[in-house]
């Protein structure tokens, strides 16, 4: 199976996070699959003319597709030209190869909230009039349209995230390989749902704190981010906390609050990334799949039973107090 | 008269999207044009916005520097605010960097530059087996080595940070994990695993010892590991020929610690100098931008929409007092005062620059490992500092190719000005208004084109010398 990787409007961030890739390293999971890249921008030999011919083979239909791979959004800009991205040497804009390629690709696979949804690409009034291949934020169609399917009837497959996991792209290129990815097998968003099925919150180590709203109010301290630093790891889909990120880690566990950043439209949460924003004290976005009232009553009454040890805890920079040990049995 | 022009793209292996033209006569280049064609905004999407979401979205410029983005960013808030991290946090803030800029050297030591000798043009020379053997394109031995140690050494990145890229650990009043005692001792074991790797591997010798070269002729004497192998076949093919730079070097000075930085500050213009910031200016008489020339406290990014004729890049021209400057790895060497920078300083060659690279790989091992060292988890790594409602500030740091500086300014809460000057910008930018070329389309004049080349060898060793970071470049 062959790969063929383009980046658009993207920082690259998700080839590197790819190369984060462990136990084992990129090369050797994706080459003991058989899987092999016809042409990736950072990885490969060829380059100038020979990566040209390369893409024109692909386009007549010459070399045979397996998979398109497109990382970072398309810029559309300056009006709808798509000349604030050219693919270099080539005298075609990014938006005009990645229309012609993907109906020629067995699969095409978004990489990145940028691909999948534009990202942060489309921040901020987004400058360059970026889109995802098949979403425009929440919406269905990007510059493909929204009834674009693979051969196979699979659409875009959104691996979502800023940068996704590198075990996304891995597993979802090996159920490929081995023809075990089907359209039941993606959300409504079209990302993979072996991780799109989980949120963020679960696994997370601030759970004790969840429970007992015992919050942080300030970056470092330990406690729960939701109530006061802008964490939504209760409605962001990633199991951030279940499989570690760069060994050991995840955004939560740097201290760092959730920003769901596998969420379309992440890029402007309409409040600082940073803080909760509240109404009347109460925090306006509520973990998925529960009634607000519920919610209020059974935050008042767990802080209300908060333990000492949680709630000193919440607001230092490290455990203060240990869990009390049991006391033997006279 | 030129005999041909050639259009080289896609340039892969440097970060993000570069296409070259060139005009060749006589078979060498005789001018070079240097194009970054992706543009995003990312200066004007932080218009309006909380000055903290800086943090945020600027790392999420460049997904191989995105730390280097995060420090500045950090910095030049802290900078507005008149805050200081405390001793320890910024001791962390450092290995973060320092852990990133390490790994960006090896990256692109094995996967973006090395692979250049596995190609078929250069079958039949004597070394030509060994560099396949070594640095094929993602199955040479040397380079499944490189991957395995740098996702190995992330793992210092995931335990203080969370996750690599786009980590958010660096915030202006200090760092968001207080490193324990077993957080520790784990930094510690990686750091040795790493050594083992650049001992075996990389150098083939101690780090001491390579870090203790001083002169040039040591430096050729140096055969081991894949450094001894980078030298001998980088002499051979003719790196130490070509591709010279401005021969004026910048750095801002990399890793902030208490009173002082890892490495220094300064200008290397025959001699050291010190930086005057205030003389920097971006010159957009050549790029696709709307607007009069300034320094960037009162630039401002203006995309022109018809891409004017004259204009050939969506990159500004940075320029220090008037002139183009060098930045990178070799420069912050030469700054730094190292003795071997300085020998090589006076003939800075492609081979040179690769050489300053692999000379910064091993003095930042030390630096890790004494960094490392030195955390005391008893200690606060966070202080406080609320952002004033209005303020100005400039965060400037060394990313591992060279100088990269944010400059802000926000009212009420809201940003109201952000330009950003990453390396590539300056050894990448385009001609100015004095029709001076910027320091790659400089240092390609002259390259080597042989008969029938469409992609001339000499111009892709000289252009990956630089270890280019395009997406940074026009972010």
């Amino acid at each position: 199976m062959n790969i063929l990787w383009l980046q658009a409007s993207g920082c690259g961030g998700c080839t590197m996070s790819l190369l984060c890739a462990e136990k084992p390293d990129l090369f050797d999971t994706l080459g003991g699959a058989g899987i092999e890249f016809l042409w990736h921008p950072a990885f490969s030999e060829a380059t100038g003319d020979e990566a040209r011919r390369l893409l024109a083979a692909v386009e007549s239909g010459k070399q045979p597709l397996d998979i398109l791979c497109v990382e970072g959004a398309i810029a559309r800009g300056p009006r709808d030209t798509g000349r604030y991205q050219m693919l270099s040497g080539t005298g075609r804009s990014m938006m005009d190869w990645v229309q012609s390629l993907a109906p020629l690709a067995r699969h095409v696979i978004a990489v990145g909230s940028c691909a999948a949804f534009g990202g942060v690409t489309t921040a901020g009034g987004n400058p360059s009039d970026a889109v995802g291949l098949q979403f425009d934020g929440t919406h269905e169609g990007g510059i493909l349209s929204a009834d674009f399917r693979d051969p196979t009837g699979l659409p875009v497959i959104n691996i979502s995230g800023c940068p996704m996991h590198p075990d996304w792209v891995t597993e979802t290129l090996l159920m490929l390989a081995g023809d075990a990815l089907t359209p039941a097998d993606l959300d409504s968003y079209a990302r993979p749902r072996f991780f799109a099925d989980h949120l963020v919150h679960h696994g997370c180590t601030k759970n004790e704190f969840y429970e007992y709203k015992a919050s942080a109010r300030e970056l470092s301290e330990i406690g729960c981010m939701m109530e006061h630093l802008g964490c939504i790891g209760t409605q962001a889909v990633g199991d951030c906390n279940i499989r570690p990120w760069n060994g050991s880690g995840s955004c939560t566990r740097g201290g760092y609050p959730c920003i769901a950043c596998t969420a379309p439209e992440f890029e402007e949460p309409r409040h600082t990334f940073t803080e909760t924003p509240k109404i009347a004290g109460i925090p306006v976005g509520l973990p998925s799949d529960m009634p607000k009232a519920w919610f209020m009553a059974l935050a008042s009454l767990s802080k209300a039973a908060t333990p000492d040890r949680i709630a000193k805890n919440a607001t230092s920079d490290r455990v203060a107090i240990p869990p009390t040990l049991r006391k033997p049995k006279t | 008269m030129t005999d041909r022009n050639l259009l080289v793209g896609p340039f892969n292996r440097v970060e993000g999207d570069l296409e070259i033209r060139l005009d060749v006569k006589d078979g060498a280049v005789a001018a070079a044009y240097t194009n970054s064609p992706l543009f995003r905004g990312f200066e004007m999407m932080m218009l309006g916005k909380d000055p903290r979401d800086a943090l945020t979205i600027t790392p999420r410029i460049c997904g191989i520097c995105s730390i280097s983005q995060s420090a500045a960013a950090a910095f030049a808030l802290a900078d507005a605010a008149g805050a200081e991290m405390p001793p320890q946090g910024m001791l962390v803030a450092a290995l973060l960097h320092a852990v990133e800029n390490m790994n960006d050297h090896i990256t692109h030591f094995n996967l973006f530059f090395m692979p250049d000798f596995a190609r078929p043009i250069y079958a039949g020379e004597p070394w030509h087996d060994e560099a396949v053997n070594r640095f094929t394109a993602t199955q040479g031995s040397a380079t499944r080595a490189a991957v395995a140690a740098r996702a190995e050494l992330f793992n210092i990145v995931g335990l203080l940070g969370g996750k690599w890229p786009h980590t958010l650990a660096i915030q202006p009043a200090g760092v968001t994990k207080s490193p324990s005692t077993s957080d520790k001792v784990r930094i510690q074991t990686t750091l040795r695993s790493f050594r083992r790797y650049l001992e075996s591997e990389l150098l083939g010798g101690k780090v001491e010892d390579f870090a203790a070269i001083s002169t040039k002729e040591q430096l050729q004497n140096w055969t081991a590991g894949d450094a001894g192998r980078f030298l001998r076949i980088g002499q051979a093919v003719g790196l130490d020929d070509m591709g010279f730079g401005p021969g004026r070097f910048m750095s801002f000075g990399a890793y902030p610690l208490p009173g002082k930085r890892a490495f220094k500050a300064g200008v290397w213009d025959g001699g050291l100098k010190p930086l005057d910031t205030a003389s920097i200016t971006e010159d957009l008489s050549h790029a696709w931008m709307i607007g009069p020339d300034a320094h960037p406290t009162g630039g401002q990014t203006m995309p022109d929409e018809d891409m004017r004729d004259d204009a050939y890049s969506w990159c500004k021209a940075p320029r220090l007092a008037g002139q183009t400057i060098e930045t990178g790895a070799l420069a912050r060497q030469i700054v730094d005062g190292h003795p071997l920078a300085l020998a090589l300083a006076d003939h800075p060659s492609a081979w040179a620059r690769v050489a300053g690279r692999l000379l910064e790989i091993a003095r930042t091992q030390m630096l890790l490992e004494d960094l490392a060292a030195q955390i005391d988890p008893k200690e606060r790594f966070m202080g406080h500092r609320d952002l004033p409602k209005n303020g100005e500030g400039a965060g400037m740091i060394e990313a591992a190719r060279g100088a990269l500086g944010h400059w802000t300014r926000f009212e009420n809460g809201k940003i109201t000005g952000y330009q950003i000057i990453a390396p590539t910008t300056w050894n990448f930018g385009p001609r100015d208004r004095n029709g001076v070329a910027g320091p790659v389309e400089a240092a390609l004049v002259g390259a080597p084109v042989r008969d029938g080349e469409e992609t001339p060898i000499a111009v892709q060793h000289i252009v990956r010398s630089f270890d280019p970071c395009m997406v940074c470049t026009v972010h």
